[in-house]
């Protein structure tokens, strides 16, 4: 088996003045291939994404092993971090509305990422970043380049997050629920131009989602969290024969075209849930 | 083709409500001028003027004619540029206010920028701080600028940093050796003594300048670092600044290039303001530190009921405020490109 992108053993998150861990003894490992983290809000997979790129201000971050290539992230220089944010390691975050900033022309903001992470020409930055909106599908790039976030639409916004963080070709690339801020009718197409981009370049991908058909579809494997923990790790195509009553719940609760007209499955979480494993 | 012609649009419009701004202003101008309760004859005829005198003067003034009419009058008089005559000095007001004018101008300059220079780092500094002890030294220090009755820390400032250490100039604008010494162009006394090359009245009236304008600086500097940290505490929690320090950029290439560009708009707007009651007159630093500027122009002039003068006093600080809003609008246009 080929060297794992990122090991991750025993990750343990407190926020500043908290009485418990918001991430409790996490542990997998990533190859080239796509990961989903599952789980309800609160579980924990948004926190899993930032500690894994340090940008949690006030929280203590431990764990046994936190290993990004040949760098061990909690040893690591915030200097060094610095190399590592946008160029080896980036991040899709949700809502494009919130997330680009709302005075500054959407093209520089994704060049500013080459220009961050390579020595080159203000010119040279935007032909990478002219090169990459065509990259996500976007028709035409040097109008866009030139227009600010308020004049693109949700999908295109969040085709120019792809952009901006997938330019400086990084190793492993975290989407935190990509979609969610999407229609629907875009979802799919945001979601096939990030999958194509994502295999292409052989990158590592962790999908933080909490839907559970989109990850059986755009993931190899899946991580169920919940309050903290990982409850079970499974291939996406055996998601069905899910162990844990968790995420057998979840299956359960979730609604069918075309199925019974029956009131939904309601989850009912058991105390020992909680509970750490020894 | 389109984007000119709202831009036109946006223009015209902004003339427009400029127009009505400055009309209404006029009118409350006017009104003052009527209704308060000095009487214009009287100040001028005296308390001893027989009926005759008095009715002759009332007359002459215009004030037998209906209030409309007087107030065409008065437009016609304000777009001539006769602003009549001041009661106590018995010059053209408008001579009068161009002579106070630069001090003040001159002061409040140099104190906004202390003011600005100081406040707006302060409150990016305070922000990026928050609830650390940086942030509370910062607040406390605002506070106490914002507290101290400026008199009375004009009158510390003058004890310890004139009187014992001699480090700079007493009042007035200048040492009273170099008074007269520089031909008045401009009226504004740091640029017509160097339009002369007299080094030594520059280096005189730059040392009487920097107290003073450093007191007002520092006043108004709490209210500048005051909203400048919660503007930029706001621009922190935006998501866009988690993407920044995503691509890589270090926490200070985060907050300058892309918070901070996007409190300039509301920056300018509060500096602008503070910087029109800067012009408005400070009146009690002026009183302290014997500074001739409009501030103590128009507080005499209130006290001895000079009305012409007050009525130009008004309209004067009116259209500084129309003027530094205008500005600011129009510094808005140029930063957010969401207001285009």
């Amino acid at each position: 088996m080929e060297k794992p992108i990122l090991e991750v053993d025993n990750l343990r998150i407190r926020y500043g003045g908290a009485s418990v861990e918001a991430v409790r003894g996490v542990s997998f490992t990533l190859g080239r291939e796509r990961l989903g983290i599952v789980g309800e809000s609160g579980s924990g997979k948004s926190t899993v994404g930032r500690a894994l790129l340090r940008l949690l201000p006030g929280a203590t971050i431990t764990a046994d092993t936190l290993r990004f290539g040949e760098l061990e992230l909690l040893t690591l220089s915030e200097k060094a971090m610095l190399k590592v944010r946008g160029r080896r390691m980036s991040m899709i975050l949700q809502d494009p509305k919130f997330s680009l900033n709302p005075i500054r022309r959407v093209g520089d903001q994704v060049g500013e990422t080459y220009l961050r992470h390579f020595r080159c020409s203000k010119a040279e930055a935007r032909d990478k970043a002219l090169a990459m909106l065509e990259a996500v599908k976007i028709r035409d790039p040097e109008r866009v380049y030139d227009q600010y976030p308020h004049e693109i639409s949700g999908g295109m916004g969040q085709r120019v997050m792809i952009a901006m963080m997938l330019l400086a070709d990084p190793d492993l690339v975290i989407a935190d629920e990509p979609t969610s801020a999407l229609d629907v009718t875009v979802r799919l197409q945001v979601l096939n131009i990030l999958d194509s981009l994502v295999r292409d370049r052989g990158i590592g991908l962790i999908m933080i989602s909490h839907d559970l058909n989109l990850v059986r579809n755009f993931c190899d494997r899946v991580l169920i969290m919940y309050a903290g923990r990982v409850v079970e790790t499974l291939a996406a195509r055996d998601l069905d024969r899910a162990q844990h009553p968790y995420t057998r719940g979840l299956l359960a609760a979730q609604p069918r075209i075309g199925g019974a007209r029956a009131p939904l499955a309601v989850l009912d979480r058991q105390p020992e849930w909680l509970e750490e494993k020894a | 083709m389109s984007h000119r012609r709202i831009r036109f649009y946006g223009a015209a419009g902004q003339l427009g409500t400029i127009a009505v701004t400055l009309l209404g202003l006029l009118l409350l101008t006017f009104f003052i001028g009527r209704l308060m309760p000095a009487d214009p004859v009287r100040a001028i005829v005296g308390e001893d003027a027989t009926r005759e005198t008095y009715e002759q003067v009332y007359r002459s003034l215009g004030l037998d004619r209906p209030l409309w009419e007087q107030f065409a009058y008065y437009l016609g008089d304000v777009f001539t540029g006769n602003f009549g005559t001041s009661i106590r000095t018995g010059q053209p007001v408008i001579q009068d206010i161009l002579h106070v004018m630069p001090a003040t101008i001159e002061l409040a300059t140099f104190a906004i920028l202390i003011g600005a220079g100081l406040g707006v780092p302060l409150g990016v500094f305070a922000a990026v701080n928050k609830d650390r002890w940086l942030d509370h030294v910062v607040r406390v220090f605002s506070l106490f600028g914002h507290s101290m009755p400026i008199f009375w820390t004009g009158m510390i400032a003058l004890i310890v940093f004139y009187a014992h250490l001699g480090l700079v100039g007493g009042s007035g604008r200048m040492d009273q050796f170099y008074i007269g010494l520089v031909e008045e162009r401009t009226g504004f006394l740091l640029i017509d003594s160097l339009i002369a090359g007299e080094m030594d009245v520059f280096w005189s009236a730059l040392n009487h300048i920097i107290l003073p304008a450093a007191l007002l600086g520092y006043s108004s500097s709490a209210y500048i670092t005051r909203m400048t940290r919660s503007f930029m505490l706001d621009q922190l929690g935006q998501e866009y600044v988690t993407t920044a320090r995503v691509k890589g950029l270090s926490r200070n290439q985060t907050i300058w290039q892309h918070a901070f560009v996007n409190i300039r708009v509301q920056l300018v707007t509060i500096i602008a303001l503070a910087y029109g009651s800067l012009l408005e007159g400070a009146v009690l630093i002026e009183t302290v530190f014997a500074w001739p500027g409009f501030g103590q122009y128009l507080t005499n002039n209130l006290i001895t009921g000079d009305m012409n003068a007050v009525m130009t006093c008004v309209l004067i600080v009116g259209v500084i405020f129309i003027g530094l809003n205008l500005l600011s609008d129009v510094l808005y246009r140029i930063f957010d490109p969401r207001t285009r």
